[in-house]
């Protein structure tokens, strides 16, 4: 199953040069750029692992592609996900994060319904491969 | 491709090298260059056969001649104050106009950049010094210090590992350039041949004469609004010939610290003195007495110590 988070997820997988393109604009709007990735793509998931430091003070994307390079030689069958923050209110905020590299076969989620007191039911989701 | 032009006698394309140099802008900065650079002139003309290389090497690419980026990366050798720094900054912007660089930022590091402090801290350090540079040039200031023989567990060579690599791997998104003292850089390409194999351009700084030096002064002075008189300029070149023959001079740098120090004693001298008001030329002009006030001119001209 196709995980869609962050922007782009319904539209094919971007190209290196797409990624790059995306990460020049990012840099362009003096965002700071961090790599993180996971093998759980929960939705509730929201901390992935980071992927070293993020990239502060860069001027070009080829110095975000060479470490994207390097996090898919090391875990290239997680999800890799580009995260770009914005200062500019004092603190860093995720602007923009997109997809850039998925797991060969992606995990579907399966949805449990579980009855409770009286008959109302809660839902729950779970990563299943 | 707009100068890409297939002439009526002859089938082949061609490019107009003339035009192609006018419309990259490169003929400003190489005017800029002549024009607020002093001096340097075998700096200059190997910057201008260095951008003349570059732009028939474009012309090349473009007409399918070659396909390979060619090797870029510089060492800029001379002694202290001789404008390697202002130069590179410079160079980087002619790297941009030309095509090379994408972004033509200057990164200024020394060896306390790229190397760490204990182990495996010097290579994410390294790293993040590199990927700052892409698409600009970074420039690596008294890079003999990087490695050291002396001590054969020095994180330093694992910051040359990385570099050269990057040096070799990356030449589309950055170029490198070493500077330092002659003689210490010949050393330490000597023990790293590497190093050596892959920096194309070597352009040696020399020293300013003395004439040199004191226009430099004056275009100092000049871009800060102040102006010697005529007994301050004679003081001034006598100043120099004499700060030459003393430990630490460091050419442009020496002048520079000399002239905050005139200034100092000029501000002094206005307080001491003036007994009304003072106008906008007493406040701009730097006098004789202001700089004969140096301890360059009390103490024998070969003495050693730092003057003030």
């Amino acid at each position: 199953m196709r995980i869609t988070q962050g922007c782009f997820s319904f539209l094919p997988d971007l190209t290196d040069d797409q990624i790059a393109a995306q990460i020049e604009y990012c840099l362009r709007n003096g965002w700071a750029i961090g790599l993180e990735y996971t093998d759980d793509p929960h939705p509730r998931n929201t901390y992935w692992e980071m992927w070293g430091n993020p990239m502060f003070d860069l001027r070009d994307a080829a110095g975000v592609m060479l470490e994207l390079a390097e996090c898919r030689k090391a875990v290239g069958s997680s999800y890799i996900r580009v995260n770009a923050f914005d200062s500019t209110r004092g603190f860093e905020t995720v602007r923009m994060s997109f997809i850039v590299n998925r797991p060969p076969v992606e995990p579907h989620l399966d949805m449990t319904r579980t009855d409770v007191r009286g008959r109302s039911q809660t839902y729950s989701w779970r990563a299943a491969r | 491709m707009a100068d890409l032009t297939i002439s009526a006698g002859n089938p082949l394309p061609a490019v107009d090298l003339a035009a192609d140099f006018r419309d990259s802008g490169v003929a400003e900065i190489l005017e800029e260059l002549d024009r607020e650079l002093t001096g340097l002139k075998p700096v200059k003309l190997r910057i201008r056969e260095t951008a003349a290389l570059l732009l028939v090497e474009r012309a090349r690419r473009r007409l399918g001649l070659s396909t390979q980026t060619p090797t870029l990366h510089m060492s800029f050798t001379g002694n202290p104050g001789t404008g390697k720094t202002t130069v590179a900054l410079r160079m980087a912007g002619l790297l941009h106009r030309l095509g090379y660089v994408r972004k033509g930022h200057l990164v200024s590091v020394t060896r306390d950049d790229l190397v760490g402090q204990y182990i495996g801290h010097t290579a994410p350090k390294t790293k993040e010094v590199l990927k700052k540079a892409m698409g600009g040039v970074l420039f690596i200031d008294e890079a003999y210090y990087l490695y050291r023989p002396d001590n054969e567990r020095d994180y330093g060579q694992e910051a040359i590992e990385i570099l050269l690599q990057v040096m070799e791997n990356q030449r589309d998104d950055l170029v490198v350039i070493l500077a330092g003292y002659a003689d210490r850089m010949e050393k330490f390409y000597q023990s790293n041949p590497g190093f050596r194999s892959r920096i194309a351009h070597h352009i040696d700084f020399p020293d300013y004469g003395d004439a040199e030096l004191l226009t430099i002064a004056e275009a100092m002075l000049a871009r800060q609004n102040y102006a010697f008189d005529a007994g301050a300029r004679q003081a001034m070149s006598e100043y120099i010939a004499r700060r030459r023959t003393q430990p630490h001079f460091a050419n442009a740098r020496s002048i520079r610290n000399a002239l905050d120090r005139a200034r100092l004693r000029q501000a002094n001298r206005l307080f001491e003195t003036s007994s009304g008001p003072i106008t906008a030329d007493d406040l701009s002009t730097i006098r004789d007495a202001d700089i004969r006030a140096s301890r360059v001119f009390s103490s024998p001209a070969s003495a050693a110590g730092a003057p003030s």
